[in-house]
């Protein structure tokens, strides 16, 4: 390979890398300025400029810590069903045989096809409606409770683990639920790790659906508190862009901080170094 | 499927005979009926979730349904495909389809090709691997609220984007512009989605035989050469996968229109079929019509999948 062609190569993973991640330098950048400067030298800070009022003034109007704990219990209710039925279907799926088993994992994969569109107005009637659900956490969290393709990764590791260290465990007497809990689990905590990283970013960014749930504000994750700031009442504030991203940053980092802890665990499929050890 | 269960079955029968009335369940149920057990929460959600819902979203397409108050017993009488005409009638929602179809012919195209470029840069790249990974992918992970908030800030009508092109920039600006509205929400969701469709080609391109890159510098051809011919076929299956889920994300596209074009706008410019579903259905209390939207969206999306399968798919 050719000098010129490395160097074009790098060139353009750098201008990708600089497209994909200056929105969100712009984004903090924007959320620090006292007033608002759209020009380009406005990219980079000026300590006269800076200040944390947008952060204050965005709290003042939806109440982040509200938004946070609303996002928070949603995520931590989807996260929690996901790992404790999911890994027992996981589990069921790759290490028991029973019937209907096929039939289940099919039903994992083609839910993973049913578009949501469709879903929305059959469960907004069931929810809201039927069940009584609307402005209620339960129902916030029903329709993504179990994460179908952390499911699907955890039958995948769950397969790869050797057949014979079941076998030698029922042998010497020990129960699924103790084989599940002592010896299957242990061994594939980096697809509990990826599974969970996966299935949090679903609820936490989630709009549509707690959106269309939510009518009180107290009860709203803050995607939806902060998409009705920006569509309704941002015209309103001395300096509209700095409080909208300021409550951008704040949705936003906690998400990237996680990925970039656990970005190894995210990316990493092998699960063989956890088994051989 | 029986060959799985005959090998372990033989062998735990000569290791402990079982009981005759465990056998008989066990024949029923398969060797570990507690695997039914340990499914039966994820069973019981697919059903009320999925495919309840799937069910009942047809069903209120062809009936005269609405909302009614909590245990009130209504008429909801079958009305045929009244629903269907009625929607599809108004000029708005062909126009949404339309919006659609606009989105995805730039969408579908510019995702995989950037995507199969950068994939296949980085998968030759040795220093600043895992940085590369990280910046591509976290656009992906973040919340769409999040991130249409700052394209507001760069591409409203004195934003950064505008001081730069100078007198290059359209007027009226991007987004409020209603020729270049869906193209900007276009080009929005290709930046936001395009870090998972590169893992997904970076995956991929592990199974492309080092050997056939080999033959092929033997053969004497160039870089540009060898992605097409080795590359390009080599990740073919992938390309099928990512045109799938890019044409599945454009059809649900709903946060982009609401709110970088403040709902669908300029004088409906962008609107997309989900937010006329959610106006009708739940804003104007027509369930019915909207769900007749639906339906005709999800035969739409299976349509345009099959043909992608057919033609991008191969006889693999």
């Amino acid at each position: 390979m050719s000098k010129f062609q490395t160097t074009l190569r790098n060139a353009v993973l750098a201008l990708g890398a600089l497209v994909f991640l200056f929105p969100f330098y712009y984004m903090i950048i924007g959320s620090l300025q006292t007033k608002q400067d759209a020009s380009l030298g406005g990219a980079f800070p000026h300590l006269g400029n800076l200040t944390g009022a947008n952060y204050t003034a965005i709290n003042d109007r939806i109440n982040l810590f509200t938004g946070l704990l609303n996002s928070g219990i949603f995520t931590m209710g989807v996260l929690l069903c996901t790992l404790v039925f999911g890994v027992l279907v996981g589990y069921a799926l790759a290490v028991l045989q029973w019937r209907g088993r096929g039939v289940t994992f099919a039903l994992a994969l083609l839910v993973q096809v049913v578009p949501f569109q469709l879903l929305i107005i059959p469960l907004y009637v069931l929810i809201t409606r039927t069940y009584g659900l609307g402005d209620n956490y339960l129902g916030m969290i029903l329709p993504f409770a179990i994460n179908s393709t952390a499911v699907i990764i955890f039958r995948q590791y769950f397969l790869q683990l050797p057949k014979e260290l079941f076998e030698a465990a029922r042998i010497d007497g020990a129960g699924e639920f103790k084989l599940l809990w002592r010896i299957a689990l242990p061994l594939v905590r980096p697809a509990l790790v990826t599974a969970a990283l996966l299935t949090f970013i679903g609820p936490w960014n989630e709009f549509l659906w707690p959106f269309l749930i939510t009518k009180q504000a107290t009860m709203q994750p803050l995607a939806v508190s902060l998409a009705n700031y920006i569509s309704n009442v941002a015209a309103t504030a001395a300096n509209p862009f700095g409080a909208i991203l300021a409550g951008a940053v704040v949705l936003a980092a906690p998400v990237v901080v996680l990925f970039i802890v656990f970005q190894r665990y995210f990316i990493s499929t092998d699960v063989g170094s956890s088994v051989k050890g | 499927m029986s060959t799985t269960i005959k090998t372990p079955r033989a062998g735990s029968a000569s290791a402990s005979p079982p009981e005759a009335g465990a056998r008989k369940r066990r024949s029923l149920l398969g060797k570990h009926p507690l695997g039914l057990l340990f499914s039966a929460p994820y069973l019981v959600f697919v059903l009320a979730v999925f495919a309840y819902p799937l069910i009942f979203a047809v069903y209120i397409a062809f009936h005269d349904y609405f909302f009614a108050a909590p245990g009130a017993v209504v008429a909801r009488p079958f009305v045929g495909l009244r629903n269907f005409v009625t929607a599809f009638t108004d000029p708005d929602v062909i126009r949404s389809f339309g919006n659609v179809g606009i989105f995805l012919i730039i969408n579908v195209p510019l995702t995989v090709v950037l995507s199969l470029i950068l994939a296949s840069g980085l998968n030759r790249v040795v220093h600043l691997k895992a940085f590369y990974r990280v910046a591509y992918y976290i656009p992906y992970l973040t919340a769409s609220v999040a991130v249409v908030a700052v394209w507001l800030f760069l591409f409203n009508g004195s934003g950064l984007v505008n001081q730069l092109l100078g007198p290059l920039a359209p007027n009226p600006s991007w987004l409020i512009n209603s020729s270049w509205a869906m193209p900007s929400i276009a080009l929005f969701v290709t930046w936001k989605q395009m870090g998972f469709y590169i893992l997904l080609y970076l995956a991929a391109l592990q199974n492309v035989p080092n050997e056939l890159y080999e033959a092929a510098s033997t053969d004497g051809a160039g870089a540009i050469r060898k992605f097409f011919t080795v590359t390009v076929p080599g990740v073919r299956p992938a390309t099928v996968l990512v045109l799938l889920v890019s044409t599945v994300t454009g059809a649900n596209l709903f946060t982009e229109p609401y709110l970088l074009t403040n709902g669908g706008g300029p004088n409906g410019s962008s609107t997309s079929p989900v937010l006329l579903m959610y106006q009708k259905g739940i804003e104007q209390g027509h369930p019915d019509e909207a769900s007749a939207i639906g339906v005709i969206l999800v035969i739409l999306v299976l349509g345009i999948a099959l043909l992608q399968n057919r033609f991008a798919g191969g006889k693999d």
